[in-house]
């Protein structure tokens, strides 16, 4: 056997293989070769890290060294001083501040300090086209425990003790869900995956399936076996080339080993796994959407009951759940569910994969105790507002989730608790505004989004966003009235209240929380025809302030609509009514002299 | 050749067991070998006692032991230096040829018990 004293581990996630990962791997097996140090360092491509921006990353071991922003160039260097000579490379480390300037390894990057990775354990850390490498870290033992030591019974009640609720938005116990689809009769049942990940900017599932999907199939496997399915689909969007890759070579090597197939373990459990690539539709997240999808018939959702667990996927009893509910199962087996119900709070058990964007300085993916406060994601590990701007709200929930505010910071993440401020814990998007944000403006983008993707089945999703959305164009223009909010509000709790599916159901919440935390600023666009962050443009002014104009015309020369008149001695002045509000003259003064407001 | 089956929770252990090493190294081991490859030891030869570490861990299956390499300490003169890290005390041994990479491993990394003749210099 071969023992290799140094293994280096390269992003190979959907991120860094954009930022040239994938010449960075073959720039070290060269390079590896060329030193002849290829017998002793092994090179493993991993999944994703959740620090993508900071990418191609690369972590050596033994010393768990953590390099960012690696390329091909700096390859030799790190071959040569650290592989070779044991001198960790400073200037690739991750820049920490004071008398911290370079932090070698993950335990100290501030980034990472307060996560706590349960489905994204071995995302980043094994080569996920390996399989024995997923074995090594104790995979496939839980689904072996389970099939020779435990009754299905067993099995689901300790994902009930475990409190485990789905992550796909809805937050339903897991272990409750599978028990009805155990009651259910009959000899045919599925389980499915739901891969869709249809909001925009979230990408946790993505990550999993990318960087650990064998996670994902034995969860499919133990929940298969508690409720008696033999067959399952993982419902994957198309645009996930590099997921749905890993996820065939997954299957075929668990295959190759037999653990997917007849007679597993040489038990009486059989299963039998598929991938079905979807369009890409936001509702075909919608489970019952989803199943027609399956089935070919056109993604739109159905009234419930019949609930899927008694007639699901062809009308055979089926249960459904998002990629890292599945991906927490193998674990929860493992170590039991107390062990997984002692982290987050009284009725939110465990962790949540959180997708961190916007105006923080550190984005990524982080995984989190349930419990944890908004602050402590947004301050702690994003490391506060970018260019140290002022904190303004966190959008939580994806496209149909609630903006919070300051107030809120302190809050503990909670299912319970997020739903009582009026936003939703939603699939784990976690989008920070700083000042320059407009809260109409924000609230107007996140409905756009939801209206397009309505499937048009019931008028109150259909018709409803799309006056919401009028209302909010025009508030945003100015040429909004005070009964425009009422109607408005109006319009948001009829869409809520009376649409078929989640969709509908929830799109008026990014309306709501704004009118509701934020409600001085639709009244400034609405009164004052003014957007106090300066984000809508047909609110904006632009005015020279006199006694700071140097009188240098420069602004004049660049205006495109030439709205600008003066001259040196007698000054320069912007005509109102003429200006098309393209910020130009604001971009180009060298003294700062041009007010937007 | 017909590919392995996996037809028991042994078999799978089996499996765990033979591939531990692709993720041993990762744990950073529970014992540490350290070879001082700076200028002055790559001179007097630490890159063929590195070699001799690989092959005699290899020889003996050691594989949950983490090996690092180091850049000059301050004490060229008695290169080719190795350390060995066990239960947090750190031993080093000075002027090591190759034939005592073997006494090292055996008597100290696998037995715990300090090879005093070419011990230079200790902490805890
Ligand atoms: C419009 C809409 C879109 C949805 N998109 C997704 C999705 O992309 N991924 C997902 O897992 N669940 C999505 N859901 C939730 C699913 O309907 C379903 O509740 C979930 O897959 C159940 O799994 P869980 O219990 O593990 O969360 C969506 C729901 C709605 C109403
Ligand atoms: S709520 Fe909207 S997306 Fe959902 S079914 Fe009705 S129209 Fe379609
Ligand atoms: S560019 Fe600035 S300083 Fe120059 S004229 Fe215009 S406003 Fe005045
Ligand atoms: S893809 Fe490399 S860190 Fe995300
Ligand atoms: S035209 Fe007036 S600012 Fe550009």
């Amino acid at each position: 056997m071969t023992i290799f004293r140094s293994h280096v581990l390269i992003c190979g996630g959907t991120g860094c293989t954009s930022s040239g990962a994938a010449e960075v791997i073959g720039s070290f097996k060269q390079e590896l070769a060329r030193r002849k140090l290829d017998g002793e360092v092994l090179v493993v491509p991993t999944g994703c890290h959740g620090m993508c921006e900071m990418g191609p990353i690369v972590v050596v071991y033994p010393e768990g060294t953590f390099y960012c922003k690696v390329t091909a160039n700096d390859v030799p260097e790190i071959v040569e001083e650290h592989i070779y000579k044991g001198r960790p490379v400073q200037r690739l480390m991750y820049e920490g501040s004071g008398d911290m300037p370079a932090l070698p390894h993950y335990k100290d990057i501030p980034f990472y300090g307060k996560q706590h990775r349960i489905a994204l354990a071995n995302c980043g850390y094994i080569n996920p086209e390996n399989i024995d490498e997923y074995i090594a870290r104790g995979g496939y033992e839980a689904l072996g425990k389970a099939i020779t030591s435990m009754t299905p019974a067993q099995v689901i009640d300790e994902v009930k003790t475990s409190g485990l609720r789905g992550r796909g938005g809805g937050g339903f116990p897991t272990g409750l869900k599978w028990s009805f689809c155990a009651a259910a009769g009959g000899e045919k049942k599925y389980v499915i995956c739901n891969a869709d990940e249809g909001d925009p900017g979230a990408f946790m599932d993505r990550s999993i399936l990318e960087g650990d999907p064998h996670s994902v199939i034995e969860g499919m496997m133990l929940g298969a076996y508690a409720m008696g399915a033999d067959e399952g689909y993982i419902y994957c969007r198309a645009e996930y080339p590099l997921a749905i890759e890993r996820l065939k070579q997954a299957i075929t090597a668990a295959e190759g080993y037999g653990l997917l197939g007849d007679s597993i373990m040489n038990s009486s459990f059989s299963f039998h796994l598929h991938i079905k690539e979807g369009a890409g539709a936001f509702v075909c997240g919608e489970e019952t959407a989803l199943m027609g999808s399956i089935e070919g018939r056109r993604g739109m959702p159905r009234p419930r009951p019949p609930f899927p667990a008694n007639s699901g996927l062809w009308g055979y009893p089926t249960n459904i759940n998002n990629v890292e509910t599945w991906a927490n199962v193998p674990q929860i087996i493992s170590n039991g569910g107390e062990w997984y119900a002692s982290m987050g709070t009284e009725k939110s058990k465990g962790t949540k994969v959180f997708a961190l964007t916007g105006k923080v300085k550190h984005t990524g993916l982080v995984e989190v105790p349930m419990g944890i406060t908004l602050r402590e994601i947004v301050f702690d590990i994003g490391g506060g507002i970018l260019n140290d701007k002022k904190f303004k709200a966190v959008q939580i929930g994806g496209p149909s989730g609630g903006c919070l505010t300051e107030e809120h910071l302190d809050t503990p993440v909670s299912y319970e608790s997020l739903t009582a401020l009026g936003a939703i814990m939603g699939s784990g998007g976690l989008v920070v505004m700083d000042e320059d944000n407009c809260m109409v403006d924000v609230a107007k983008f996140f409905l756009e989004f939801t209206q397009k993707e309505s499937c048009g089945k019931c008028v109150p999703c259909r018709e409803g966003t799309k006056h919401m959305l009028l209302l909010l164009e025009k508030i945003t223009e100015g040429k909004g009235t005070m009964e425009d909010l009422d109607t408005l509000e109006e319009l948001a709790h009829m869409v809520r209240d009376m649409s078929l599916c989640g969709l509908g159901q929830t799109a008026p919440n990014p309306v709501l929380t704004t009118l509701r935390y934020f409600r001085e600023e639709y009244i400034a666009h609405i009164r004052d025809k003014r957007c106090p962050a300066g984000a809508c443009t047909a609110l904006l002014r632009y005015t020279i302030l006199q006694d700071v104009c140097k009188k240098c015309g420069i602004c004049a020369k660049n205006c495109p609509v030439h709205c600008i008149p003066g001259d040196r001695n007698s000054g320069y002045r912007i005509e109102t009514d003429k200006c098309i509000r393209c910020g130009t003259c604001f971009e180009k003064c060298p003294f700062g002299a041009i007010e937007k407001k | 050749m017909e590919q392995k089956k996996i037809t028991s929770l042994d078999d799978l252990r089996k499996i765990r067991e033979n591939s531990k090493d692709l993720s041993s190294a990762r744990s950073g081991g529970g014992t540490t070998v350290i070879v001082g490859m700076g200028t002055c030891g790559i001179a007097a030869g630490a890159r063929e006692i590195l070699n001799e570490v690989m092959s005699e861990l290899a020889r003996r299956n050691l594989d949950d032991i983490a090996v690092q390499t180091t850049g000059c300490i301050g004490m060229c003169q008695d290169e080719p230096l190795l350390d060995v890290i066990r239960s947090g005390q750190r031993v080093t041994y000075g002027r090591v040829k190759p034939e005592d990479v073997p006494t090292i491993i055996a008597e100290h990394v696998v037995n715990g018990r300090v090879v005093e003749k070419l011990a230079i210099g200790r902490a805890d």
